[in-house]
């Protein structure tokens, strides 16, 4: 297990570096000079050059990347053109608007897609069924940020249950938080509730047949146990595959989410930072959250060896 | 079909026959085919010219009327079905153009996404020493959310059409290429290619007649998925404010452009939303009828 461990792990690094040096790269392989484009559209040639200098621009491209990951790892992102502040920092403010929606997601999406999906599964061809199925599709396409509107203009607009938009931090207040957080994490969660309900019932649909089902039964054991105990444990390895393959959708769903109810998380930051232009700051929120789907993954592999004592690595 | 048959070896039915019968591909395909037609057939629809801008009719809802002077002064009356934006630009008109955009860029991801991944697929999987190099920079691409990399992108390049549709390619190609790559490998392992290479079959010859036949069918199923991504991704684009320049009538233009009204004029995210998601949703129709028909062993892609 340890040597499993380790060996992902070890799996894991060279893809982060290549991500590196993609996003090193998507900066220095446009035809424009980086220190020209970072300096902004009123700067002279002098404050160009001095850019130039201070980022090490003027030295070869190996020096410079290793330089800039180097920083990284002494936890230096450099400095945000745009907000004048250490990258880091930045980051660090804006961490937590993004993490609490991400949780709430997942937390609602797992709420209401695996008793939706197992139930598909055992009354298959019912009414939740064919609820199930039809929405999977309906809920992969439709746009996280016309689901966003939709919800503002129904139970925030309309029935006023809810503020249209805006966050306010944990430490002023549980439940306001939370109120401002339902909506968002709702209009997030639609798309995985689709996705995730239809693989639950796939991989319920699946175990329900086999013989330890039937000998469960055949024992007296209760429908919930059954299910619960045996049919969903059994199939919790492919929801949690779904789960961490559709990380890479979650993070692009919280870009726009927090855009549409102004959340000031590190989605939102990213926008702003593209439309300032802030390069510093768009290249460690996008590795940040490469970083983060990765990690997922590496973690959804390694809990495959909690939940299914078979897969020996 | 009644068991006593006399005829129990009869042959597939043929794909089209099996297509017309797909339930998704019918539904999925008219959506698809409603979208085009609207689009290519925009100025017959009784639009008017989807930039121009009329200070008189700011924010007007659904269904407003009013009469407005032309160019020559004469008076003629308008009727703005789906209303106005805050520039009295006519939302109705300006949905309808947007299917243009959406349905371009869709279309021109997919072929660009599915021609570079195909080459890049067939080196790595004939090129054994460039395999390893190609699959790691593959991996490593597809770590970066989509979202994210073609965002990231878009603030590199100059905004435009182009900037737009390049920075849509680059998180698609390595799908393509992982698809294609596997198809390579396992075509090899065939005992019909096996022998064609011991006859002595030269690659290329062994590309076209028994690797590119096999690719088709699994293309064409990603190909769509593609193009509903590349769609969805465009209007998220634009939506942000960061995607094609905001005086081309694109869906997320339109709704990027009513955001800050929302509250009161619903109507201008409301309206293009809905062809958005109808657009989008046939498309994803039409490529799982499609898989289910074609390659029913592939699954879906996240």
């Amino acid at each position: 297990m340890a040597q499993y461990l380790l060996k992902r792990i070890a799996a894991a690094i060279p893809v982060m570096l290549i991500v590196a040096v993609v996003v090193f790269l998507m900066l220095r392989l446009t035809p424009a000079d980086p220190a020209a484009i970072i300096a902004g559209d009123f700067a002279n040639d002098q404050q160009i050059a001095e850019i130039r200098q201070k980022l090490g621009l003027d030295q070869p491209m190996v020096t410079q990347f290793a330089r800039w990951i180097g920083n990284m790892g002494k936890g230096d992102f450099g400095e945000s053109f745009f907000y004048k502040k250490k990258v880091a920092d930045l980051i660090i403010e804006r961490m937590e608007p993004t993490l609490a929606l991400s949780l709430l997601t997942i937390v609602l999406t797992v709420l209401i897609a695996v008793p939706l999906g197992t139930l598909a599964a055992y009354k298959q061809g019912g009414w939740i069924d064919r609820i199930v199925m039809g929405f999977s599709v309906l809920g992969f396409s439709i746009p996280v940020f016309v689901v966003g509107y939709l919800l503002i203009y129904v139970f925030a607009i309309r029935l006023d249950w809810f503020p249209v938009q805006g966050y306010q931090y944990i430490s002023q207040g549980i439940g306001g938080w939370l109120l401002r957080l339902i909506l968002p994490a709702l209009t997030l969660s639609i798309v995985f509730v689709a996705l995730i309900a239809r693989m639950t019932r796939t991989s319920v649909l699946e175990v329900l047949h086999e013989d330890y089902i039937r000998t469960a039964r055949a024992k007296g054991q209760s429908e919930l146990k059954v299910l619960v105990r045996h049919a969903l444990a059994n199939a919790a390895v492919p929801i949690l595959t779904v789960i961490g393959l559709t990380f890479a959708t979650l993070i692009g769903g919280v870009v726009v989410t927090e855009s549409v109810y102004t959340l000031p998380g590190l989605g939102l930051l990213t926008v702003d930072a593209v439309l300032a232009r802030d390069y510093p700051t768009i290249q460690a929120v996008i590795l940040l959250f490469s970083l983060a789907y990765v990690l997922v993954n590496l973690a959804v592999d390694v809990a495959y060896t909690l939940f299914d004592p078979r897969i020996r690595y | 079909m009644a068991l006593t048959d006399a005829t129990p070896l009869r042959s597939r039915p043929s794909i089209w026959a099996q297509l017309a019968r797909s339930t998704s591909v019918l539904i999925g395909g008219f959506l698809v085919v409603t979208m085009l037609v609207m689009g290519l057939l925009a100025p017959m629809l009784g639009t008017r010219d989807p930039a121009e801008i009329n200070p008189s009719v700011r924010n007007k809802t659904p269904g407003y009327e009013a009469t407005i002077r032309d160019d020559e002064g004469k008076k003629i009356p308008v009727a703005y079905r789906f209303g106005t934006d805050s520039l009295g630009r006519d939302v109705y008109s300006r949905v309808i153009y947007g299917a243009r955009v959406s349905l371009a860029v869709g279309l021109t991801v997919s072929v660009i996404s599915i021609a570079i991944g195909l080459l890049i697929g067939l080196v790595a999987g004939y090129v054994r020493w460039l395999d390893g190099i190609i699959m790691r920079f593959m991996d490593g691409l597809m770590a970066i959310p989509a979202i994210l990399l073609a965002i990231g992108l878009v603030s590199v390049f100059r905004a435009g059409l182009f900037a737009v549709i390049a920075a849509i390619v680059v998180p698609e190609v390595p799908r393509v290429v992982r698809l294609v790559r596997s198809i390579v490998l396992s075509i090899r392992e065939e005992p019909y290619v096996e022998s064609a290479i011991t006859v002595g079959t030269p690659t290329p010859t062994l590309v076209v007649r028994h690797v590119l036949p096999n690719t088709i069918a699994p293309l064409i199923v990603q190909g769509t998925f593609i193009c509903a991504a590349a769609i969805l991704i465009e209007a998220i684009l634009s939506f942000l404010g960061i995607g094609i320049p905001p005086e081309i009538p694109t869906w997320g233009n339109i709704m990027a452009e009513g955001r800050t009204y929302f509250r009161i004029f619903p109507h201008n995210i409301l309206y293009p939303g809905a062809f958005l998601a109808l657009t989008v949703l046939g498309v994803n129709m039409l490529g799982d009828g499609l898989r289910d028909v074609l390659d029913p062993k592939m699954e879906r892609r996240f």
